[in-house]
């Protein structure tokens, strides 16, 4: 008997998934622009989904309000490349420290929020971020402002090599957060986070600091969410209080990616943003109504199949292609016998 | 004089407040659910306010007699229908399908009304003032105040006073024995959200009346109301009140100051309160 994270699934799947990057990889050679665009796109929203779906289903801290550090982490990066004169990419990385530097004080203020009212009062800081920038005339007030040409120009030289590295920059942040949350959640800090979910109780009486574990968990979330916004408003290059801090755009659809894919797994925001966008390419047409049939599949799916779309594949076939769990493997080998 | 003037009419603002803020006490103190569609579902009573206005060229104070018990029925047949499935230890299932609620109608909404802003005509009623001393009232206000006491106090009464109000404190006590005492909690359940929904009708109706209102703005209401509740303390209704006095009178302070200053600084002021006494002003019940 031995005990073991891995299984064939896995192994396949990380091959399967290493031939999938470097087709993606190479997609600035065989994609159109208007393809490549729409998976930038599905890159960071597949982000945010991961780093929501961390939050929310591994450390239980239900945020409606992660909208506040995608908003920030743009408005960071027009700041930091217009009156600091950092490149760019510079700049994204900037827009993470600075992230994780206002989460700080915020944790503080809102972990004294339970459950259900942590989730509005992340709403609330949003609020205070959206109407704070609204104020700062510097960063064009509540109209917003547009990043100059010259930054823009200074990125790349061309039109196409600037779509490739941002392009390219949405794939890296996308690999490296679903890369960070799968290496977190398999160290001792996401054991921990994993007993916490499923006994608060059980975990703090083996010594557990869940306070800590949770604080360490918003910060590194928020500081990606930051980078991934900066990267949103880098493609958008142009930046507004509203849109910079819509709830809508960055929290409703994040919410309905990670709950119709599978709420506490790696794999579920990977289907459910498949799902989303494959929604959207289809009724995005009928505006208003297809939000309301996101709205009654999301409600659906959590009365129905609270585990959302992998939920159903998992409990079905036992798949798992990030190895998280233990399992135990009877071996051939006779001694053990 | 004018600061006098400012505390005075943010002292009427949180009456307002306070009834957005009521509905949303009542069902947390009575099931521990945080209604996310709460903010939406003010709206939409403005909105059903509005039609009935509309249809049959009623006073808007008039409609609340269908308003009211349209949305109690609105809020027993959403509580049997789909809430009551999503209560238990888990608290994802709750705070997202309410989450989910209030996409759908801010979106129904849209697509019923457009996005035009609205606003209820309620005649003289809307300018009317008078003045002690050297303030001037608006008698709208006043009205909306009063309003607010008096549904308070009489959410206290039913509370602590009535057959009713002992099944809602017996459940939200402990929810396995009061079913053996014969208590069905699933109708329990659907009672105090009917009574949250006929409080939230008549916040729906004075806010459309006071200011104009679109489908999108119903998440800001949610959010005055969640500052009320905390500033206050959980489950203490009269600390609700205080709490949307509270966050009213910030409010006008703020926009005292600088016009846009006025609700950030209302949202600064719950913070302030969470930092110094996160229990709130006046606790009745533990988070």
């Amino acid at each position: 008997m031995r005990v073991t994270r891995t299984s064939q699934a896995a192994k396949v799947a990380a091959i399967f998934g290493a031939l999938l990057l470097i087709v993606l990889i190479v997609a600035p050679w065989w994609a159109g622009r208007a393809d490549m665009r729409l998976m930038g796109e599905i890159f960071l929203y597949l982000a945010l989904a991961s780093l929501w779906n961390l939050m929310a289903g591994y450390a239980g801290l239900v945020s409606v309000g992660q909208q506040a550090y995608v908003g920030f982490g743009g408005y960071m990066l027009f700041a930091l490349t217009i009156f600091v004169g950092f490149s760019p990419v510079v700049a994204i990385a900037g827009a993470g420290v600075l992230g994780a530097l206002i989460s700080v004080p915020v944790a503080l203020l809102i972990f004294r929020l339970r459950g259900a009212y942590f989730a509005i009062g992340t709403w609330v800081i949003a609020e205070v971020f959206r109407l704070s920038f609204a104020q700062m005339s510097a960063l064009g007030g509540g109209s917003g402002s547009s990043l100059p040409v010259k930054i823009v120009r200074s990125m790349a030289d061309g039109r196409a090599a600037r779509e490739a590295l941002s392009y390219w920059l949405a794939l890296g942040v996308v690999v490296c957060v679903i890369l960070a949350v799968y290496l977190f959640l398999r160290s001792r800090q996401g054991l921990a986070l994993t007993a916490i979910r499923d006994n608060e109780l059980a975990a703090s009486s083996l010594g557990i600091d869940i306070w800590r574990t949770k604080f360490v968990v918003y910060v590194v979330a928020s500081a990606l969410t930051a980078m991934v916004g900066a990267l949103i408003f880098l493609q958008k290059l142009r930046i507004s209080p509203d849109a910079a801090f819509s709830v809508n755009d960055w929290t409703a659809f994040v919410i309905f990616i990670v709950v119709i894919g599978g709420i506490g797994t790696i794999e579920g925001p990977i289907i459910g943003t498949l799902l989303f966008f494959a929604l959207r390419e289809t009724l995005a047409d009928l505006g208003t109504v297809y939000l309301m049939v996101l709205g009654v599949v999301a409600i659906l799916v959590m009365l129905r199949a609270p585990k959302g779309v992998w939920g159903l594949i998992r409990a079905r076939f036992g798949l798992e292609l990030f190895p998280l769990s233990f399992h135990v493997k009877q071996t051939l080998d006779k001694k053990g016998t | 004089m004018d600061w006098v003037n400012a505390i005075v009419q943010g002292t009427l603002l949180g009456g307002l407040y306070a009834l957005f803020a009521a509905g949303l006490s009542l069902i947390f103190g009575v099931m521990r659910l945080v209604n996310i569609a709460h903010g939406d579902l003010i709206i939409f009573s403005a909105y059903l306010g509005l039609t009935v206005v509309m249809a049959t060229g009623l006073h808007p104070l008039l409609a609340l007699i269908i308003a009211v018990p349209a949305m109690a029925a609105i809020g027993y047949a959403l509580q049997r229908g789909i809430l009551n499935h999503t209560l238990g230890d888990d608290l994802l299932p709750p705070l997202l399908v309410t989450f989910g609620l209030s996409v759908i109608l801010q979106n129904g909404l849209l697509e019923v009304y457009t996005a035009d802003p609205q606003k209820m005509d309620a005649g003289v009623l809307e300018t009317a003032s008078f003045s002690i001393g050297d303030l001037q009232l608006g008698v709208l206000p006043v009205l909306t105040f009063g309003v607010a006491v008096a549904v308070i106090a009489s959410l206290q009464w039913v509370f602590y006073r009535t057959a009713m109000g002992r099944a809602f404190r017996a459940v939200s006590d402990n929810q396995e024995i009061a079913q053996l005492m014969g208590l069905n909690r699933r109708h329990i359940f659907g009672l105090a959200m009917a009574l949250a929904l006929a409080v939230t009708a008549v916040a729906g109706i004075l806010l459309g009346i006071r200011t104009s209102f679109d489908p999108s703005v119903g998440g800001g209401r949610l959010i005055f109301g969640f500052e009320a509740v905390i500033i206050g303390g959980l489950g203490n209704l009269w600390g609700t009140l205080a709490g949307g006095v509270i966050l009213g009178v910030a409010q006008t302070i703020g926009a005292k100051i600088d016009p846009g200053w006025q609700i950030l600084a209302g949202h600064i002021a719950f913070l302030i309160v969470l930092a110094i006494r996160p229990q709130g002003l006046f606790p009745r019940i533990s988070g």
